[in-house]
């Protein structure tokens, strides 16, 4: 069924501060009261995940905010320490993106899996995350990165880590009057790049144009023979992005053994909280991210 | 309701139109460019794809008032000086539709492939047209209509 029109109201904000006011305005941040949720402004970018709501008919009434067309927000730039993607970057721009493709390859595949071409061309990192779907693709991979997101409204800017943002199903920590800008992975040594590896694999119904019934994401760096900075975060398998701290702590520093492994892939199954919907089971998700762990250790063993 | 302005096939109009209105509403409905085809409704399907500022985009879940002051392509804008573009001669020749409801799409979709990859071969095809759905011709004759547009447009240039 399609949405019923008339109620829907959409403006382009050219510049940030023009977004900024018409977000503070919603939200009692200026002269006046805080406006009903129905009428605040809601942030849209590519459309791509909030169009396909309002064309089924399920996407809110309410008042839109198109965010497409501010410059400020665009722009991969390298510093020696991080890379900064500004949240309009689209993964096809993610995907293009020699430095990212060599330092951050999960993101770059995360991009290459995300949608269709057209999808690509449309699809926003900060859309990704704000829209905040556990069964997202580039979420996993931004977990792995250690990745920070600026978020910005007219009370002033913050960082927040991105291990942190997502709080409960579509919940985060983003106040209705900010918007992300920005979004930074830190860089490591040469020496320790060198010696990173990187794993990201996504495990849907088809291989290509479909949602992710398990994604999972994971990095180290090898340490002789050890597991050093062990990062794994996986995609729907809890009501957020998880990242998985206590599997984590079983591999950091460790020998990855067949009984390693074994005890790391016995804390991941406790770690995540998969559910049974249209897309899968979720036994069938907990045996699937047990198996890419362990799919992700045989690397070392590669390398 | 509120005036949008965009080129469409290298015409300046301006449309006034609701907020609420689709990019794909606008071109088939006050333009009367039926050529851009709505399939799915969601985004999935490929047979809305135009190109905006020279991308494949999906205008079915994309606003008009996005599409303010950027330059659309729809099929209708292929052809140049009554000859049909190079794609559409190789799906011609190639027989590559049947029904033809995907083609548009198919189509734009085909060419910004070769514009951003004039080497493209048949797995590149084959991945960049993921995202265009036809029921019909099972897309053998499809890739192979991108492939001759590909060597011919290369040919063209060597010559």
């Amino acid at each position: 069924m399609r949405a019923y029109l008339p109620e829907y109201e959409a403006v382009s904000a050219r510049t940030l501060v023009e977004a900024l006011t018409l977000l503070a305005q919603g939200a009692g941040g200026l002269d006046g009261p805080a406006q009903p949720p129905g009428r605040r402004w809601q942030p849209i970018a590519g459309g791509t995940d909030l169009m396909v709501l309002f064309s089924a008919g399920k996407l809110p009434a309410g008042r839109y905010l198109d965010i497409w067309g501010i410059e400020e927000l665009r722009g991969i730039t390298v510093a020696p320490s991080h890379i900064d993607l500004g949240a309009l970057s689209t993964f096809t721009q993610v995907r293009q993106h020699p430095l990212l493709a060599c330092e951050f390859s999960s993101l770059t595949q995360a991009a290459i899996e995300s949608g269709a071409i057209a999808i690509q061309n449309r699809g926003t990192l900060g859309g990704n995350i704000a829209n905040a779907s556990p069964a997202a693709d580039s979420p996993p991979a931004l977990l792995c990165y250690d990745a920070e997101l600026e978020l910005v409204s007219l009370r002033g800017a913050r960082w927040v880590p991105y291990a942190e943002f997502h709080t409960g199903y579509k919940q985060m920590q983003r106040a209705s009057d900010e918007l992300i800008v920005r979004i930074r992975l830190p860089r490591l040594s040469a020496v320790e790049r060198e010696r990173q590896v990187h794993y990201y694999r996504k495990v849907g119904t088809r291989k290509a144009q479909a949602i992710s019934k398990v994604c999972f994401a994971g990095s180290f760096v090898r340490d002789g023979e050890r597991l050093s900075r062990v990062r794994i975060a996986l995609g729907s398998v809890a009501p957020i992005p998880l990242r998985c701290p206590r599997t984590e702590a079983v591999l950091e520093g460790a020998v990855p053994t067949s009984a390693v492994i074994a005890a790391a892939q016995e804390v991941l199954g406790s770690e995540i909280a998969p559910i049974d919907d249209i897309r899968s089971t979720q036994d069938y998700r907990r045996t699937v991210a047990q198996n890419l762990l362990f799919d992700f250790l045989a690397q070392a063993a590669l390398h | 309701m509120g005036a949008i302005t965009l080129k469409v096939n290298g015409k300046q109009v301006t449309v006034d139109a609701a907020p609420r209105t689709l990019l794909v509403e606008l071109l088939r409905e006050p333009l009367q460019l039926t050529g851009t085809h709505v399939g799915c409704d969601t985004s999935q399907c490929g047979s809305c794809t135009v190109l905006v500022d020279g991308r494949s985009i999906k205008a079915c879940t994309m606003l008009a008032v996005e599409a303010a002051g950027t330059e659309v392509t729809t099929i209708e804008g292929l052809a140049q000086g009554g000859r049909l573009h190079p794609m559409q001669e190789a799906f011609q020749s190639c027989h590559g539709l049947q029904c033809g409801f995907c083609t548009p799409g198919m189509i734009l979709s085909a060419v910004d492939c070769l514009k951003q990859n004039p080497t493209a071969d048949e797995r590149d095809v084959r991945e960049w047209l993921e995202g265009n759905i036809c029921r019909c011709t099972g897309y053998h004759n499809i890739v192979k209509a991108v492939l001759s547009c590909r060597d011919r447009m290369a040919q063209s240039k060597e010559g």
